[in-house]
């Protein structure tokens, strides 16, 4: 069973994004990266998938951002094997293009799975995972939360989420492509020490990959929603705040 | 010449969601404008009879076969693929649901056909049309400029009106061309997974107070409660808060969870993300409570305080209290 | 007594990071007396007790321990070390090892402190907060708190504020009084804001031992910056871990907690007491200051200044107060252990205070407000009761509020 994880470096929103001069794309100064979580998901249930059924994993990303820290992580989790993905783009590519450039990547290379996030918090031109499908001609069903391979491996079971805490159960013929937006179990955690001593010793691979020609997204401009626009801000001390809250309630015959 | 609107129709357990009445009203705003008309790609089996509920359309795409009773990605973005393909729209409007995310990303790639996601805006401007997104977790727009392709737009729920697009009529009925090429289908549908069966019905409570990351940790949940039980209503939560074990998965409002229309609705310490506001845009009265003075969350509550919750809960408790008293004093 | 002198009961021997394969060699003076079990306030909720997991180990059974709850019930109020016969490191060596291990196995850990950590490695501070906001604190402290790096000159005091009087919101309160005190008592001060991240008391109970070692090498980095002659800090915890273990990995600094350092100000202090306090106040003795590091007189003398004060205690207090539940990160563990426990620490020591005359419950820890406050509600002592930090006492009898 071999399975390869895409994963993708997003800005960190602790860190706060902001936008640059041009105002059509974000400030890269302002940004730290940090992995996406779904992606995160994705790798630890191709760990569970592994564990499993004595697979392999192997985690590519393209280039961006502290991407190292990254893969070094997904090594010290147990990936068998990590690539960085090298572009040659000054800036990060939108889906359609990474799409294309990890479909051109993984092509003829013998994966029975991949499994990415379902989506990441930059996405703006769909998910990566369904694009990759699509270009592979592969199977692709995403929001998934569980995957149970068939015992002679040609197919996997996966629940699907809906809305109102129902899912759906589907079966996939391999290989195929799934996003997932959430791991069996939360994503495992790992030592610092263990880590460094990755970070020392591990190896991440460079892959080049050649960029398509670019039919970008044309973003217009990047705003942030007015501050509070739409709602009207209440102030004061908390007793104030309670009052004024409480009045409003009142008015609507909230209270008992 | 491409300029009409399609739309896919989504539906559950023999119901139009209204997911699909919010892009029809779009739609019927959209398509004259482009000088087109409105389409609907209708999918599934033994759903003619609801075709008459897509009125807001002037035709609709039908494709009733067996092997599409169920939404399995493969075989609906294979048909509806022939449906874009004999509607030539300009824009085909999905929602961005279980449903319509998958579609979206097979779709486009193979038909090779430009797309976005998480759209809150769709307008004319300067000749154009503008497309406008929500990404980072509601904290940044991005207007796109469409190209003269063919684009599919994932909507997110709640944002357009459902009113807009329930209109009763008698579309025409054009049949989807068989489409499939495979004689299986690589993706089946086995079953449907229910809920378990809930504590509470977070859909049915009048008054909800709701969770998010503000709060912390478990520990705090109780204060929560006890002012939902002083107000008559529920505790729910954002997804972090049920994924962190706080609160169990009925509880859970948004996309993955429920969606609620209470007459208060009560956000604590919940940023807002989209995924969650989908859920909860329709209540009656919202008031958040958040740290930050940027939070999302702001932009679809009717009040707002920007405030540890900690430091707010204990007055709102008492005075609620205090004035639950002198009433019935 | 006319001089202050806090009974520093000095740290034992020892290793520091312990592997859990060194247990053995370690306790191996261990008598099998008791004492530990006896004396822990969480013993009856393990699943083995400290004298039977060090006897287990002893004998190699690693693997049923590590399995049991045992390793994350350990709330390191050290009442088991400093009564220990052959003054073995249960909290400080035994715990963090089997924590270690737990980890090291991959076993999954509660989110909350998994998050907790993963946060400290990404932004210095268990909250996840961006550690560029580590000083929006001093905009609304009223006084000017210079930041080391900005005003560029040696200062007589560096102030570690720490991650939760940096961060946490009713602590945030109380930083700022500290401010408005040191201000009003003219002292040379500066702290190191965004620069400052988290100095690893809570990750190296944790057993995160990796973690420990890469904010240690950092902050031992960051403080080699900068000169001045002494440190002063609010959290006990980081108080401790600073004063006691840094120097074994080649950071020694001289250190004061501020009960210390305004305890040596007394003189000057006291005249600016006026105000009296609305209550009688009871004093908590936190596990850091008090059992660890011997400073039981300094707090209460900073009371008794205040004019008009009456000071009681609690039945338990002094070396044997009875912890808060929050140390050694098992303020992430709240959930666990209330899964297993049947009270919380906390709850029952507000009971403590509760039969006392006080109507405050005075702290000087950062962990108190928000854990007694909370402790309030639950047992209903909300008429009866108040939290405040000795700091807050302070600075209202000397209304600088």
């Amino acid at each position: 069973m071999n399975i390869a994880v895409l994963a993708k470096q997003v800005p960190d929103l602790v860190e706060g994004v902001e936008i640059d001069a041009g105002g059509k794309a974000v400030d890269p100064t302002s940004i730290r990266y940090i992995l996406s979580e779904s992606d995160d998901h994705a790798l630890e249930e191709a760990l569970l998938l592994k564990e499993r059924a004595q697979g392999r994993v192997e985690v590519f990303s393209l280039e961006r951002g502290e991407v190292r820290d990254t893969l070094c992580t997904a090594l010290a989790k147990g990936a068998d094997r990590v690539v960085m993905v090298r572009t040659g783009l000054d800036t990060p590519p939108d889906n359609h293009t990474a799409a294309k450039m990890f479909a051109s990547l993984l092509r003829g290379l013998a994966f029975d799975l991949v499994l990415t996030g379902v989506r990441a918090i930059d996405d703006l031109d769909g998910s990566l995972g369904g694009l990759l499908a699509g270009y592979l001609s592969l199977p692709y069903v995403g929001l998934i939360r569980k995957v149970e391979i068939s015992s002679d491996g040609g197919t996997v079971v996966v629940e699907k989420e809906y809305p109102g805490g129902y899912a759906a159960e589907l079966e996939v013929r391999l290989p195929a492509v799934l996003g997932i937006q959430a791991a069996e179990q939360p994503p495992r955690y790992v030592p610092v020490s263990r880590l460094r001593q990755v970070m020392k010793t591990g190896t991440v691979e460079e892959q080049l990959a050649s960029p398509p020609p670019a039919e970008p997204v044309g973003v217009e401009r990047l705003f942030k929603p007015e501050e509070g626009a739409g709602a009207a801000m209440l102030s004061g001390s908390p007793d104030e705040v309670a009052r004024q809250i409480v009045n409003l309630l009142s008015e609507r015959r909230l209270l008992r | 010449m491409a300029n009409n609107v399609l739309v896919l129709a989504e539906h559950f357990q023999g119901h139009v969601t209204d997911i699909t009445f919010e892009l029809l009203g779009k739609a019927r705003e959209l398509a004259p404008a482009l000088g087109g008309s409105v389409g609907v790609a209708l999918l599934g089996h033994d759903v003619g009879g609801l075709v008459s509920k897509l009125g807001a359309a002037a035709v609709v795409y039908a494709a009733d076969r067996p092997e599409l009773r169920e939404f399995t990605p493969d075989a609906y973005a294979a048909v509806l693929g022939i449906a874009v393909a004999h509607a030539s729209p300009r824009v085909v409007l999905l929602g961005s649901t279980s449903v319509g995310l998958d579609l979206l990303s097979l779709l486009s790639a193979r038909v090779n056909l430009p797309c976005i996601d998480n759209c809150t805006a769709i307008k004319f401007q300067d000749g154009g049309l503008v497309a406008t997104s929500q990404i980072y977790g509601g904290k940044l727009f991005a207007e796109v400029l469409l190209t003269q392709r063919t684009t599919l737009i994932a909507v997110a729920p709640g944002m357009f009106p459902a009113e807009a697009g329930r209109v009763s009529g008698k579309p025409q009925v054009v049949q989807i061309p068989h489409a499939l090429v495979a004689p299986e289908p690589r993706t089946s549908f086995r079953r449907w997974i229910e809920p378990p069966p809930g504590d509470v019905d977070i859909t049915k409570v009048p008054v909800l107070v709701s969770i998010g990351r503000g709060i912390k940790n478990a520990e705090n949940v109780p204060q929560a409660q006890e002012l939902a039980d002083l107000l008559g209503g529920a505790v729910s939560g954002s997804r972090p808060v049920i994924d962190q074990g706080w609160l169990p998965k009925t509880r859970q409002v948004g996309k993955s969870g429920m969606t609620v229309k209470p007459k208060l609705y009560l956000a604590l310490g919940v940023s807002g993300a989209p995924e969650h506001v989908e859920g909860m845009r329709g209540a009656e009265l919202i008031v958040a409570i958040n740290t930050d003075p940027q939070a999302p969350i702001f932009s679809v509550a009717h009040y707002g305080v920007v405030a540890d919750v900690f430091d707010i809960l204990p007055s709102l408790t008492e005075e609620i209290k205090a004035r639950q008293d002198t009433s019935a004093a | 007594m006319d001089t202050l002198q806090p009974q520093v009961t000095p740290e034992k021997p020892g290793v520091i990071f312990p592997e859990i394969a060194q247990i053995p060699e370690l306790f191996r003076t261990c008598i099998q007396c008791g004492v530990c079990s006896g004396s822990c306030p969480m013993g009856e909720v393990m699943d083995f007790s400290p004298r039977k997991a060090a006897k287990m180990i002893a004998d190699g059974r690693f693997e049923e321990v590590v399995s049991s709850n045992t390793p994350w019930l350990c709330v390191a109020c050290h009442t088991c070390q400093v009564r220990c016969p052959s003054q073995l490191l249960i909290p400080d060596g035994l715990f963090p090892a089997l924590r270690s291990a737990v980890m090291a196995e991959g076993k999954p850990m509660e989110q909350d402190l998994q998050k907790a950590l993963q946060n400290t490695y990404l932004y210095g501070n268990p909250m996840g907060q961006s550690p560029r906001k580590r000083a929006e604190w001093t905009k609304t402290a009223g006084v000017p708190v210079p930041i080391i790096s900005q005003i560029k000159r040696p200062v007589e005091v560096l102030w570690i504020v720490e991650c939760y009087p940096s961060y946490e919101p009713r602590n945030q309160e109380i930083s700022g009084k500290l401010a408005r005190i040191l201000n009003a008592l003219g002292v040379d001060f500066a702290i190191l804001g965004h620069e400052e991240r988290c100095l690893g008391d809570c990750e190296w109970l944790a057993g995160e031992r990796g973690l420990f070692e890469m904010l240690i090498e950092r902050n031992i980095e960051i403080l080699g910056k900068y000169r001045f002659k002494e440190i002063l800090i609010t959290d006990p915890h980081a108080y401790r871990t600073l004063l006691n273990i840094y120097p074994k990995l080649g950071g020694t600094f001289r250190v004061k907690h501020y009960v210390q350092f305004l305890a040596e100000r007394l003189g000057q202090l006291k005249p600016l007491l006026n105000k009296k306090p609305s209550a009688a106040v009871t004093y908590h003795d936190s596990c850091c200051l008090g059992r660890k590091t011997g400073h039981y007189d300094e707090p209460r003398a900073l009371l008794q200044a205040i004019p008009g004060v009456k000071l009681v205690e609690m039945i338990q207090n002094r070396e044997s107060a009875l912890c808060c539940g929050g140390g050694a990160s098992t303020i992430y563990l709240d959930r666990y252990i209330q899964d297993r426990a049947k009270d919380r620490l906390a709850d029952r020591r507000v009971q403590q205070a509760a039969a006392t005359d006080a109507g405050i419950l005075a702290v000087a820890c950062p962990y108190e407000p928000a854990r007694f406050e909370d402790a309030v509600k639950i047992t209903g002592n909300e008429e009866k009761l108040v939290v405040r930090d000795i700091i807050e006492l302070l600075a209202e009898s000397m209304e600088l509020v």
